[in-house]
């Protein structure tokens, strides 16, 4: 039988338009406009998962996002998603969602042995139990986190799109209830900008549910005038099925938007969601109110749900969820839901905590036969599956204690009204301040922080009458302090059958009976937690309320305790005997509730997730089979194989090129700052360790950057072009970094000094030609006169290279003759395929950065970054040749003689030969002073750069080792990861051509 | 997140900025003949209240120029932008 709980008439789902859906494999039939949780109830399945921690039985408590029992593993493969709200899917063709946290299936789950042990498993268990020893929590962990669980991720990439939009507007309105909508219409008609935002497909909110009338007319009606009006006008945009997830300073929202979710295709145009950043110059709150549970034995069994959630599934979708159903309320309001439950044909029994009933419900419940049992408790409840009994006592009002017969009571359905809380969420993540109001029992919004109204039930204001006009006239008085028109002011009547009043709610949220052992009182349902726990972490010693939060993790599952702060508040005063605004509130952070980490993502995956940075020459690179490798954001080659050769071969071969004949590399990567002004020689000055003032033109120079601490932080050649004209380079990876420490110096401390910098980097290509036969090379290529005598070592000379306009720098990166080609970059293409096809009589060898580094590590050349690190000084470097004596300041220059830096047993620049000649130090390996079997052993330094030495036929290594300079030919070890001991010798750091002869040839 | 107001292009989002700590701490014209602790002062000491801080921000994405802050510490709230160069303002008691 399908559709077994649906009411005959009644409900705003479509009966014509019957949907298709499976839940752990089982089909049934719903009908659209249901949720999953709607459909599944009238089909009369009540048991949807298991719980997190005992593995109970767990059915639907709400119908909204504030669910904590109902989640579900929602679609298949790739596009599968945990931990899904059953309340809030809207029901679509060919929909699969199955349990979670149950094995081998929901109606019998081995888990639940969980809940028999329970004893053994009380809060704090998992501290306790595995402490130690500490080296083995990763191990625990791995068991608990499979016992103790929610849903599974999918293993495939997610094939859905993500998109993000960033939006500016007037106002922001969160929440499309009634508050919500007038407050829209006043600021609406007002004529600002207006966004609206309600996290369900249909506006109205709580007024969907339940009758009320306006004007003493039906109030549906009224209220679809409104949202007709809102929809017509161009200024308002509303977004439904979108939840605002963050409220961040400056009126700064995000908000996640459904888009396709509940479509049963796979979109190929729309996204399945969007999610918004939103800045408004005003924003309102008016995001409503959840029912608060009451706590009472065992009051987590599938059929026990909100009076609110009972309702709505009756009145919006059709379904009535028992026939025998009690109500156990401590307010008047929640009798409205007794009416409806007993007009659609269910038998009510009411158990009021309260003596005292107002006359006009009273003699509604005789007329309708409704048995009120007033003062009376819920102690217990009973059923496997689904509640089906349940047991009540009378509560003496003058001792608070439990008396008289315990009475029992068949049912089917447990509808709970505890009162209710403002959804404070959002509004706490502003920074607003909360306090706690006695009267209805919870905490209400107090002082606001940032450009906000907050309105409504969200304010803790719920009766309909004065919601109506004052929500209305704050939309218009938003509007109005941003200096648009007022607009005239509305006054209408608006009555439900049972008015809110704070005097109908009685403080009562507990069970009266004594927490016993057996049963469990539950105050966080998707955490298993119960009033025991929060018991025992009073008497542990867990007092604060952040401790007894994490301790016992009250509030911290995915629903974030919308149902169960408040009650779990309340009970701490309750044991401490304090108000509860002295037993405080956790903190509300970001997100609201769950949300796609793919939506926050956007668009930028995969190839959008980081720019590549590509040469000129980069498709010559592409198409002559370069390996590449990321430095920065470049792609820069890092070896050419040639056939089959692996990087050893390969790097062997380009190596031994550039040494006897001739290599090239695309060096346009290279940081390029072009500085022009009458000041630019005496920045330089500051800026660099040695002097510039004497640099001529057309000369280059080498230059170290120090930070103020002393340590280098870049290094690089600069050239001097003209009289106030001077070209900078710097590594790769420092360009941005140089330029902006430049910038900062000229904006904020020289502020008298006439420079300007340019970031010409990517003007440039680098064509770098390096071997013996470079100059032979070049010189059919150019008309500049390359004559040793003419254009010598760092030097800078202008002219053509093959046709096109160049600047060459006669610097080296390898110890070898080199000529650096700098062409516009549009030409770089050109130029290298001119100098790749001249170049074939010297076997012109391209190369890659990995050959690079051997090369200038032949050297004893330092990269920044690889073997300095930012705590290392030129003269740990051993580069003291470069620090000037002569100026008077330059930056770093103070710090170069504090005590720690002019210490003498600093780590120094060293080389490193191991004496097997033959094993590679891995680079990061500890030199140590004795190996011992085990760490720690008293470390000396680390290995910096370490390679194979193909010109030597042996490795090379440089280091960092303490008082590194006066171990010169001493023997030190290193121990490997693998257990051998390496011996090395320390050396200087120049392996190859020590005199320095083959780049001045 | 802030709205800064950048001195040269007005309102922008804060994702357009970045803070590089304390203003106002002058670079020593002499620092060869201050002692080890003054430098060290320049160097590592900053503020940190509770209330009004003046901040160095740069527009890193738009105009690239550095600027003063003057910001609130507790509530967030900028009170003033103005360039660099321009006389540091009076606290208010306010």
């Amino acid at each position: 039988m399908s559709n077994q709980n649906r009411t005959i008439y009644g409900g705003k789902v479509n009966r014509e338009k019957p949907i298709n859906f499976i839940f752990n494999g089982k089909s049934y039939i719903g009908y659209q406009g249901d949720t999953l949780a709607s459909a599944l109830l009238a089909n009369d399945v009540h048991l949807i998962g298991r719980s997190f921690k005992y593995h109970r039985a767990r059915g639907i408590l709400t119908a909204g996002s504030e669910e904590p029992n109902a989640i579900v593993q929602l679609g298949l493969g790739a596009r599968t998603e945990p931990n899904i709200r059953a309340t809030e899917v809207e029901l679509y063709e060919g929909l699969e969602a199955s349990s979670q946290n149950c094995w081998p299936s929901v109606n019998f789950d081995i888990g639940a042995m969980n809940n028999f042990l329970s004893r053994i498993f009380p809060a704090g268990f998992y501290y306790k139990t595995f402490k130690w020893p500490p080296s083995m929590w990763l191990f625990y962990e791995h068991f608990i986190r499979k016992a103790a669980g929610l849903g599974q991720s999918p293993t495939a990439k997610n094939p859905d799109r993500y998109e993000q939009k960033f939006y500016y507007t007037d106002i922001t309105i969160v929440g499309g209830g009634i508050s919500g909508l007038l407050a829209a219409l006043g600021a609406g008609r007002s004529g600002c900008k207006v966004l609206l935002i309600d996290e369900n497909p249909e506006l109205g909110g709580y007024l969907l549910d339940y009758n009320f009338s306006i004007n003493e007319k039906d109030g549906k009606k009224w209220l679809k005038k409104i949202i007709d009006e809102l929809n017509d006008l161009a200024n308002v945009v509303i977004l439904k099925r979108t939840t605002a997830m963050g409220y961040y300073d400056y009126n700064y929202l995000t908000a996640l938007e459904k888009v396709t979710n509940h479509h049963a295709e796979f979109s190929s145009t729309l996204p399945r969601e969007r999610y918004w950043r939103i800045r408004s110059k005003k924003v309102i709150l008016a995001q409503g109110a959840f029912e608060r549970p009451l706590v009472f034995a065992d009051n987590d069994r599938p059929g026990i749900m909100m009076a609110s959630a009972g309702q709505k599934y009756l009145s919006r979708y059709g379904v009535l969820p028992g026939k025998s159903v009690v109500l156990f309320t401590n307010n008047d309001h929640a009798y409205l839901t007794a009416f409806e439950f007993v007009e659609k044909g269910a038998k009510v029994t009411v158990v009021d905590t309260r003596d005292l009933l107002n006359a006009r419900i009273s003699e509604k419940c005789k007329s309708l036969n409704i048995t009120v049992f007033k003062s009376y408790s819920v102690i217990k409840t009973y059923g496997d599956k689904k509640v089906n009994r349940i047991e009540i006592q009378q509560v003496d009002k003058n001792t608070n204690k439990l008396t008289g017969e315990v009475e029992n009571i068949l049912t089917d359905c447990v509808l709970m009204s505890g009162g209710w809380n403002p959804a404070v969420q959002l509004f706490s993540q502003s920074r607003g301040k909360l306090k706690y109001d006695l009267k209805i029992n919870t905490f209400v919004p107090d002082k606001i922080i940032e450009n906000q109204k907050i309105i409504g039930s969200n304010n803790g204001q719920f009766n309909l009458q004065e919601n109506l006009n004052e929500s209305f006239e704050a939309g218009i008085a938003a509007a109005n302090e941003l200096n648009f028109n007022s607009v005239e002011k509305v006054n209408w009547t608006g009555k439900e059958e049972i008015e809110f009043t704070h005097s109908d709610i009685e403080p009562y949220m507990l069970g009266k009976k004594k927490v016993t052992k057996g049963s469990k009182h539950f105050i966080d349902f998707q955490n298993d937690v119960t009033a025991a726990d929060i018991f025992l972490a009073q008497r542990e010693g867990y007092i604060s309320v952040e401790h007894t939060k994490r301790y016992t993790t009250t509030g911290m599952g995915t629903d974030q305790g919308k149902t169960s702060n408040v009650n779990a508040l309340a009970l701490m005063s309750h044991i401490h005997n304090k108000p509860v605004d002295e037993i405080g509130h956790t903190t509300f952070r970001p997100p609201y509730a769950p949300q796609t980490i793919g939506a926050i993502a956007g668009r930028s995956v995969d190839k959008l997730f980081e720019p590549e940075r590509k040469t000129s020459m980069h498709e010559w690179h592409v198409e002559n089979k370069a390996v590449f490798e990321d430095v920065g954001q470049w792609k820069r080659p890092y070896y050419f194989p040639q056939n089959k050769e692996d990087i050893h071969q390969a790097v062997k071969r380009e190596c031994l090129a550039v040494r006897n004949s001739l290599g090239i590399l695309d060096a346009s990567t290279l940081g390029k700052i072009d500085l022009q002004g009458p000041d630019a020689a005496k920045f330089l000055n500051m800026i660099y360790t040695n002097a510039w003032s004497k640099l001529e033109i057309g000369s280059c120079r080498y230059g170290l950057m120090c930070n103020e601490h002393g340590m280098i932080f870049d290094d690089g050649v600069t050239s001097r072009l003209g009289e106030n004209h001077y070209h900078m380079t710097t590594t790769t990876g420092g360009a941005a970094r140089v330029m902006s420490w430049l910038e900062e110096f000229l904006q904020t401390e020289w502020l008298d000094m006439k420079v300007f910098c340019t970031s010409v980097t990517e003007q440039w290509a680098v064509l770098s030609i390096s071997g013996p036969n470079s100059r032979e090379f070049l010189k059919d290529l150019t008309n500049i006169d390359l004559s040793k005598e003419n254009f010598p070592f760092m030097k800078f000379r202008e002219g053509e290279v093959c046709g096109v306009k160049a600047r060459v720098f006669r610097i080296s990166f390898t110890g070898e003759l080199s000529y650096e080609v700098n062409v516009p970059a549009r030409y770089g293409r050109y130029v290298w395929e001119k100098f790749m096809e001249h170049g074939k009589k010297y076997n012109i060898t391209p190369y890659g950065t990995e050959t690079m580094h051997v090369l200038r590590a032949e050297k004893g050349f330092i990269i920044v970054g690889q073997d300095t690190d930012g705590s290392v000084t030129p003269s740990d470097m051993n580069m003291d040749w470069i620090v000037s004596k002569k100026k008077e300041d330059f930056l770093g220059k103070r710090s170069f003689t504090r005590p720690d830096t002019a210490r003498h047993d600093r780590k120094k620049f060293v080389g490193l030969l191991v004496n097997d000649k033959k094993t590679i130090l891995p680079e990061g390996s500890h030199i140590v002073e004795k190996a011992l079997k085990q760490p720690p052993m008293k470390m000396l330094g680390h290995v910096t750069s370490s390679y194979y030495s193909p010109t030597l036929g042996y490795p090379i290594a440089l280091a960092m080792l303490k008082d590194g300079f006066s171990k010169m030919g001493e023997q030190v070890v290193v121990p490997l990861m693998n257990g051998k001991i390496i011996e090395a010798t320390v050396t200087d750091t120049i392996f190859y051509d020590k005199e320095g002869k083959r780049n001045n040839e | 997140m802030f709205i800064i107001n950048c001195p040269y292009c007005g309102e922008r989002d804060q994702t357009e900025f970045t803070c590089h700590g304390e203003a106002h701490i002058a670079r020593p014209d002499n620092p060869s003949e201050i002692s080890d602790e003054e430098w060290g002062r320049y160097l590592f000491f900053r503020e940190n209240p509770k209330g009004t801080h003046f901040e160095r921000w740069t527009h890193d994405h738009g105009c690239r120029r550095w600027f003063n802050v003057m910001r609130d510490t507790v509530t967030d709230q900028i009170i003033k932008t103005y360039k660099m160069g321009e006389a540091k303002p009076e606290i208010s008691n306010e």
